[in-house]
């Protein structure tokens, strides 16, 4: 917020609308974090409380017990196997689009080959196909590999995506040309100068585009749904729906609602730490 | 758009090029081409042969009311999540961009929602509104309202929707807010010395101002609210009551994976292929004209 100090000047902060202003934002903020306090409170209470409504709206003494419940014991299969999942998934994701599209911008601005612009346009148009217009095709080619209920495939169908590859080829013509003249010129081979330069140098644009590829990764929904039948192999985010009975019976808010929590603790944790990165992250790939 | 530096040699690129190319033949271009050739068959119903229908699927999708109303209700489900992520975001931001100090403690707290998965919100949100435990759902009904989103169309569109924008009003916000603190102060302060009023200097001049990135956000919703709502609308209606909230992406999953209508599913991808393509269009063309600018 660089100018703060300019803008104390003709415009606004009169005393009294400036509180105001402050106590608007905290009424949006508590609004706004209503939903996830109301989980947080129904995972440390129990079920007798949560089925003889009203709930409570401050958090009760069963924290412990309900979070255990949770991890280890779970309904279909114990939350930690599902924590471990999605984390497999979230960290493959977002490691292996960054390498290929690494590989393949460095490609595409660093050399001149026959079926360059073929390639690139290739790879372009995938920008316009998202899983979700694809579901019925791409499953039978994970069960056609017999990948179905696998990291494999969980993770390849979604790591091959344009954007990535656009934003390191929109960095990479940013850099001055003179420092490909000079490996040149020092006889470096292509990939020294891959990794003694252009690697270190794109450092933050790797570390905002993993922030935003983790969380990407993390959230799946559709996709494991489809292919992870195995509840051991589910991811929470899909593994939560699948902790409610098919039936008329009562659901088990107080472990459904720790794990919903459990859930969210590690991309917020992520976007919160590295908030700066993340912003840079998100208004460079949507351009 | 070209280096003028560039390596020599032929092999190193199509190597390093490889991999990508590897994964997008296999898990775009041939499921797509997939799509494209179900869509013109019909499988016989013991899946042991297909018959060539020609554009006969898409003729009878077209012809076809619940498909119509799928269109129908997915064009109100975006425009909603569109506007209701839309406003309170860009409120949220003007006040955040009145504040000198301690904007960014509030942008933090206001970023949470964006890191929880559509499917997570949906659980939330259900919880909420739950008929036999949802606390919202109580107190409405102490008030007289009688809250059930599992057999009004209405109150399950309203769900599925405040649920699906819950998380992006925090994106919207970020975006909105990092516009407005890039507005000339000056322009600000020259309408304030002609005696303009906060909102009159925010209609005629800040909004007018924000219009790029307000119209990027609008596509970008849009895309949002099409392609990545599924997993709230899977979690809270899956679709009902009676497709009241089935919107086309999710008619192609159940068509598809629970109606096993593989033909017509294939076809609908093909009919939403056109859709993303029109949309990213409109988005590349409003980018290259913001580079004019």
């Amino acid at each position: 917020m660089a100018g703060g100090s300019e803008r104390t000047g003709m415009v606004e902060s009169r005393g009294g609308s400036l509180w105001l202003t402050h106590v608007l934002m905290i009424l949006g903020v508590l609004l706004i974090f209503f939903p996830i306090w109301l989980a947080f409170v129904a995972s440390t209470v129990t079920q007798a409380d949560l089925i003889k409504p009203p709930m409570p709206l401050l958090p009760g003494d069963h924290f412990l017990d309900n979070y255990k419940r949770a991890l280890f014991a779970g309904v279909n299969v114990p939350v930690t196997t599902m924590l471990v999942n999605s984390l497999i998934m979230a960290l493959g994701i977002a490691i292996g689009k960054i390498i290929i599209s690494l590989l393949s911008a460095f490609a595409i601005v660093y050399f001149k080959f026959p079926g360059r612009s073929f390639f690139f346009w290739l790879i372009f148009i995938t920008l316009m196909l998202p899983v979700e217009v694809r579901i019925v095709p791409t499953y039978e080619v994970i069960a056609g590999f017999g990948l179905l209920n696998s990291y494999s495939g969980l993770i390849f169908p979604l790591i091959a995506s344009a954007t990535a590859t656009f934003l390191f080829r929109q960095f990479f013509m940013t850099i001055p040309d003179e420092l490909a003249e000079a490996a040149r010129v020092d006889g470096a081979r292509p990939m020294r100068f891959f990794v003694d330069i252009l690697l270190p140098m794109s450092r933050t644009n790797i570390a905002a585009l993993f922030v935003i590829l983790f969380i990407y990764g993390w959230n799946q929904y559709l996709w494991p749904l489809l292919i992870t039948t195995d509840p051991s192999m589910n991811t929470i985010v899909m593994g939560l729906k699948q902790m409610f009975p098919s039936g008329d019976d009562f659901a088990d808010w107080p472990v459904i609602m720790a794990t919903s929590i459990l859930a969210m603790i590690p991309p917020v944790i992520v976007v919160v730490s590295m908030q700066k990165l993340f912003i840079r992250g998100l208004v460079d790939s949507e351009k | 758009m070209d280096k003028r530096v560039t390596f020599k040699g032929w092999l190193l690129p199509v190597l390093l090029i490889f991999p990508q190319i590897l994964i997008s033949a296999v898990f775009f271009f041939y499921p797509a081409g997939q799509a494209v050739y179900q869509s013109l068959y019909i499988p016989d119903p013991f899946g042991l042969s297909t018959q060539f229908v020609g554009l006969g699927n898409f003729e009878y999708l077209l012809g076809d009311s619940y498909y119509r109303a799928s269109f129908f209700t997915t064009a109100l489900f975006s425009t909603l999540v569109t506007v209701v992520s839309m406003v309170p975001a860009l409120f949220l931001a003007v006040l955040a961009d009145r504040l000198i100090k301690g904007a960014g403690v509030y942008r933090t707290l206001l970023i949470w929602p964006y890191a929880v998965a559509p499917a997570v919100a949906g659980v939330l949100w259900l919880f909420m509104f739950n008929t036999r435990v949802g606390v919202v759902s109580w107190y409405l009904g102490q008030l007289g309202y009688d809250w059930n989103h599992v057999l009004n169309d209405g109150e399950a569109m309203g769900l599925v929707v405040v649920a699906s924008s819950w998380g992006r009003i925090s994106y919207n916000f970020l975006f909105f807010f990092a516009a407005l603190q890039a507005v000339p102060r000056s322009v600000i302060e020259a309408a304030a010395i002609d005696g303009a009023r906060f909102w009159r200097r925010f209609f005629t001049i800040v909004l007018p101002l924000l219009s790029p990135t307000t119209f990027f956000l609008l596509v970008v919703n849009i895309v949002y609210a099409f392609f990545e709502t599924f997993g709230v609308i899977h979690t809270i209606t899956s679709g009902g009551p009676q497709q009241a909230t089935t919107i086309l992406v999710y008619k192609v999953f159940s068509d598809g994976f629970v109606g096993q209508d593989l033909g017509s599913s294939a076809a609908q991808s093909v009919i939403l292929l056109f859709v993303v393509g029109a949309l990213t269009v409109v988005q590349f063309k409003f980018i290259e004209k913001r580079v004019h600018y």
